[in-house]
Formats: structure tokens, sequence, C-alpha cells
């Protein structure tokens, strides 16, 4: 059976008699659709209240008014429930994801502190001892907390200057990506007549190799932070827009949204009301995966030399840095910072995004 | 069926060409210095021109694009490479390098369903036990870590460890080992992830309580039903895997020196080499769009609800 012609039949009477009768009460409703001779036959008898057997007889004064309250009404119909606050109840009930989000929130906030703290070194100065040779690749010591880098920078101050940029350009790929995905993705879902141009656009994008369409805009617009991020959103954006439509296409056609449809709601309220609510769960996921997959993305292009300018501590650039001394024992900690952090980010956000998907998920809620 | 298949191969054909369209157009905005391999101060005008002339990157870009499909059309000629091998055809420069990745390739995809499946359906049969946990966070560490790093972990300490090889010698098939590892682990992590989360999600199933219900053992159950229903969504992927094992990995190979696909395409657009960055683009073009009409067909062939086809028009 054509849904759509189903859909089209279903529409007509349904939206015609509620605008003609405006049926406002139920007991309205119930007169305009019965016949009143119907509702004759079950009317009770006259003299009922003496009744045959001698059991207690029903007598009009057991009965009493009732009121209408509207504010009794408003009562029942009332529930204290709210999305955001079960969802943030279930989502603190588990002490690790706390703990992570703590963490992670801590971590921002030190990469901004820590060049305000007192005895901070500056991340781009190269340092010299007394006799001014330069302090090449120095072990971490008092002075130096992480040690010194191959020309003499000091790496703890770099490390937390590295960490922010890299987490800069993670939260700004995660969110264009995840703004352009749901736009477009919506329309691309639920607009059946604009299917066929989408998938093409798709095809086209989908086809070219990532790294090719990355290095070549790379080269064309010079390596920076802001051609960094553009190449980055510009390739990222086409996976989440199929996984969002994928996702409108499977609540497009439930029975709720068709039931919206026939009393005529616009497809943007449906949309933005009775789908992407749904995607709540799944979204979140993907935007907490998007943040260290963007970094993960930045470590590649760096290690195929495409990464920012040498200059600007990243951590994709401490990494290659770091990689490239690590045949020297003495000199692997210049690695093992900056692929901790690394880590600790990837993992807190794994964890973190499972947890609030979890969380975000009504049916979790008890 | 055949009337889809053709439909959809002609729909790819306008995507290939233009993809290809637009990689060549790309390429062509580069700069021009990166033409004369570094030698821009000490290169006079007229060898300049002379070098640009002979690459055909004088004349307008839409003469150059038609002569490019012209070639490739009726001649088959994907034209020699420019910079990395100087006057060798594309193609014999691309096929023993892919015969190289695709070797390395095919065995590592072989250990990645080995073990990563079993491991999921492991995983998702005891899950929230030990062995679920174990394996989650072997998942999590793979995708934790970058790659780069744990390759070069493997290549270092493994390489001590085991008494192997470092580097790969084809003569040698100890020196396959290392590599394949690598290879392997990321396709392990993940095709354990994905079962785990596949069979899962059909365990809640009503259909496997009621199997449960009218007495199957829970391993018939997991074997019967759960895991060919959770094999229905990696069936898509299977046949771009398997093709795309010739693209090889960059890590692994320049880690281990071996002469695979892997920094190919990076190279070629680095010392821009046009006509082999065009000959890869086309390949891997056509990779992925026969790998995802394969993946298409895989899925029907494994879950008979499938239809690509659409009957009485359903949708």
């Amino acid at each position: 059976m054509d849904e759509k012609k189903m859909f089209d039949k279903a529409k007509k009477p349904i939206t015609r008699g509620y605008a003609d009768h405006k049926i406002t009460t139920l007991q309205e409703g119930f007169a305009a659709t019965n016949n009143l001779a119907d509702l004759e036959e079950i009317k009770v008898p006259e003299n009922c209240n003496v009744c045959d057997d001698g059991s207690t007889p029903i007598t009009d004064d057991l009965f009493e008014l009732a009121h209408h309250d509207t504010s009794e009404a408003e009562r029942i119909g009332y529930s204290n429930y709210s999305y955001w606050g079960s969802t943030f109840r279930v989502f603190f009930k588990k002490k690790i994801s706390v703990i992570l989000l703590v963490f992670l929130v801590a971590l921002l906030a030190f990469t901004f502190i820590q060049p305000l703290l007192p005895n901070q070194k500056d991340s781009y100065k190269v340092y010299n001892d007394e006799n001014g040779a330069t302090l090449r690749n120095v072990a971490p010591n008092e002075e130096f907390w992480f040690g010194t880098n191959s020309i003499g920078q000091d790496l703890w101050s770099r490390i937390w200057k590295g960490t922010r940029t890299s987490l800069f350009i993670g939260i700004c790929v995660a969110v264009c990506n995840i703004v352009i995905g749901l736009i477009l993705g919506s329309i691309w879902g639920y607009a059946r007549k604009l299917d066929w141009l989408f998938t093409e656009i798709y095809n086209l994008f989908d086809n070219i190799p990532y790294t090719v369409l990355r290095m070549l805009l790379m080269y064309i617009l010079r390596p920076s932070l802001k051609t960094m991020i553009f190449v980055m959103c510009l390739t990222g954006w086409i996976g989440m827009t199929k996984y969002i439509r994928n996702l409108i296409l499977i609540y497009r056609d439930r029975e709720f949204n068709l039931a919206s449809r026939c009393l005529g709601t616009p497809s943007s309220k449906i949309i933005a009301k009775n789908i992407l609510p749904q995607l709540i769960s799944v979204v979140m996921l993907q935007t907490a995966l998007a943040i260290p997959d963007a970094i993960g993305s930045e470590v590649f292009l760096t290690y195929i030399g495409l990464g920012l300018p040498v200059e600007i501590p990243s951590l994709g650039n401490l990494i290659n840095e770091g990689r490239k001394v690590m045949l020297v024992a003495e000199q692997r900690y210049q690695l093992l910072f900056p692929v901790l952090i690394v880590s600790a980010i990837t993992i807190s956000f794994y964890a973190l995004g499972n947890a609030f998907a979890d969380a975000s998920d009504p049916r979790n809620h008890k | 069926m055949l009337r889809y298949i053709l439909g959809r191969l002609g729909r790819a054909m306008i995507t290939l060409f233009l993809v290809l369209s637009i990689v060549f157009l790309l390429m062509r905005l580069l700069p021009v210095d990166g033409y004369f391999e570094g030698r821009t101060d000490t290169m006079s005008e007229t060898v300049k021109n002379n070098i640009l002339k002979e690459l055909g990157l004088l004349d307008p870009w839409y003469k150059q694009l038609y002569n490019f499909w012209r070639k490739l059309l009726l001649e088959g000629d994907l034209g020699k490479s420019i910079v990395m091998r100087k006057g060798v055809p594309c193609v014999d420069v691309i096929w023993p390098k892919a015969k190289t990745s695709f070797q390395f390739g095919i065995i590592a995809l072989g250990i990645q369903m080995l073990i990563g499946y079993p491991l999921g359906v492991l995983m998702a049969r005891s899950k929230g036990k030990f062995v679920d946990t174990l394996g989650n966070a072997y998942v999590l560490l793979i995708n934790a870590l970058p790659a780069a790093v744990y390759f070069l972990a493997i290549q270092l300490y493994l390489s001590t460890l085991l008494k192997l090889p470092m580097l790969f010698d084809p003569l040698d098939w100890k020196s396959r080992i290392l590599p394949i590892i690598c290879l392997s682990l990321g396709g392990i992590a993940s095709n354990a992830m994905w079962m785990r989360r596949y069979m899962v999600d059909q365990m809640n199933m009503d259909y496997i309580r009621l199997a449960r219900a009218k007495g199957m053992t829970s391993s018939q159950v997991a074997f019967r039903h759960v895991m060919r229903n959770a094999f229905i969504p990696m069936a898509q992927s299977l046949p771009t895997s398997l093709l795309f094992t010739i693209s090889g990995s960059l890590y692994v190979e320049s880690l281990f020196s071996i002469p695979g696909m892997g920094g190919l395409l990076i190279q070629s657009i680095q010392r821009q080499d046009n006509t082999m960055v065009q000959a890869m683009v086309l390949l891997y073009s056509v990779i992925s769009v026969t790998g995802l009409l394969l993946g298409d067909i895989m899925m029907m062939i494994c879950d008979p609800r499938i239809k690509l086809v659409k009957k009485g028009d359903s949708r």
C-alpha cells in the first residue's frame, strides 16, 4: 500500500471534521457523534429509589453535586517530570561520569589558568644555562617539570598551550559538524523530493578521498589554525549529515508523526519537537566522539607534514616531535606526556559520551 | 535487479566523472613553483615556461580537462608519472605497490575477522563480566592511543622481545609478522566493538526471548538467531574493506619501510605529481563505488528481508 496515498486519504476527513464542528468539550463531541435517541434508551427509569428486596434505598440525598474546578483538573494533568532534570539526575548518579566531567572541565580550565600561575615558563622562549648554552633535551627536573624539547623550550608550558589549541580545534570542529549535520540531515531525511539531490552531493563528497581533499586545501590555503578547522569541517560534516539523515528516516514515518501531520502540524515543528528530541542521546554521543576524533585528525595531518606550523604548540605537533626522539630511551618523556594527555582526553570523552547517551535516553529514567 | 545494478553503475559513472574533474581542477590550483622540484630560484623564466608547456599546464583549464578525459576514455591512458618516477606509466608505478599492500592487508583482514568477531560474540555473551570488561578496555585503549604511537611502541619493544626483524625484508617471512600485527589491532577492536553492540541490541528483542522461552539453549539462540542478524549490518562494509586493503596503511608502511601504497597518494600530492594523483583518485573512487554496490548486494544475500529493488513502490 502506498503510504502517501493512505496518508492523503486519512488527512482529509479528519481536518474537515475538526474545522467544521469546533468540538470543544467531550460531552459536545459525544452528542455530536451519537444520535440522541440512542441515549434515551439507557436513561435510568424513574421511581428507582424504592427497591424491591428492601435493601438500602437509593435516595437523592446520597448524591451531591460535583463542582467543576479548573485548578483541580490542572493538578491531575500536571506531572513534575522534566526531561533535562531527570537526564541530569541519571547522569550524575554515576560517580565515574561526575569524576570524568570534573576532570575534563578542570583540564580545560587549567589550560587557561596555567599561564597566569606564578613561576611559569614562556612556551616559546628558548632557555639557556649560565654559560649561554641552550638547554636541549633536559630530562624532567625541578625547574623544567616536563623537561625541555630538542630546541630548549619548556615542555610543561608547551603541553598546556598545545592542549588548549587542540581542544579548541576539537570543540570548534565538533560543534560545526553537529550544527551543519543537524540542519542538512533533517532536510535530507525529511524532504522526500530533495532526497536524490542530497544523495548525489553526498556521493560526490564521499568519493573524493578525505586525505586528498584535506591535503589539497591545506596546500592551497596554507597551514594555519583557521585553515585546519575549515578543512576538518569541510570533510567532517558529510558523515554526520548522513548519520542524522538515517536516524530521521527511521522516525519520519512513525505513527505519531503521521498523526501530527494529519492534524496539520508544520514540518519544521514536527522535526524540532517530534523527531530531534529522539536523537539527543546519539547526537550527544557523536559530539563527544567528534572532539577526540578531531584531535586524532590533527595528529595525522601533522604526521604527514600538513599540520599547524611547528612553532604553534599543539598536541599533534608535540607528539610528532616526541616521535622523532623516541629511539633515544632518555628522551622518551617528550613523547610520553603529550600521549598521556591525548589518551586521557579521548578516554574521558568516550566514557562521558556513553554515559550521557545512556542518561539522555528516557527509557533509562526511573 | 539487473536494471537496478545498471542504474547504479550509470550514476556511479557520473559521480566518478565529477570527482575526478574536481580533483583535477584542484590540483591545477596548486602553486606553479611545485613543478620545478625545489629549483625555483635557479631556473630562468624560459626553462620554467618550457617545463610547464611540456606538462601541458599553460593551456586554459577547460582544454587541459578535455585533453585528460579524451586520453583516458579513448585510449585508456592515465598518463605517465611526472615526478615520482619520471616517465613510467602510472599504472606500472601503482600495480606492484598495490600488490604488496594487498598481501599484507588481506592477511590482516583475515585476522581481524577471525579474532575480532569471536571476541565480540564472547563479549556480548558475557556482558558485564570479566571478559567484557577486558575487551572494552582493549577497544578503549586502541581508540585512545594515537596509532602512530602504539605502532612505534610495537616496533621498538616487540621486535626486541620476540627477536623479530624491525624492518621489512621481502625474502624473510618473519619480517612480515610485526606489520601484520600492527595492521590487525585496530580492526580487531572495531570488529569486536560492533559485533558486541549489534548482538547486545539483538538480544533484547522479543523474538530472542520467545526462542529462549520455547526451550532453546542460550548458545543455540546466540549462533542461530543473534549472530546471523548481527552480521547483516557488518556484511555491508565487508567488500569495501576487502577492496581497500590495497590502499595500505601510511603509518605501518612508513615505519617498517614496506614498499606499499600507504604514502604514495600523500607523496604524490606533496610533490605535485598530477598524473599520479589523478590515477590514484580514480582507483580509490572506483573501489569505493564498487565496494558500496557489492556491500548492498551482500547485505541482500545475507538478509532476504532487505530489498534493493522497490516492489510495488513501498516508500
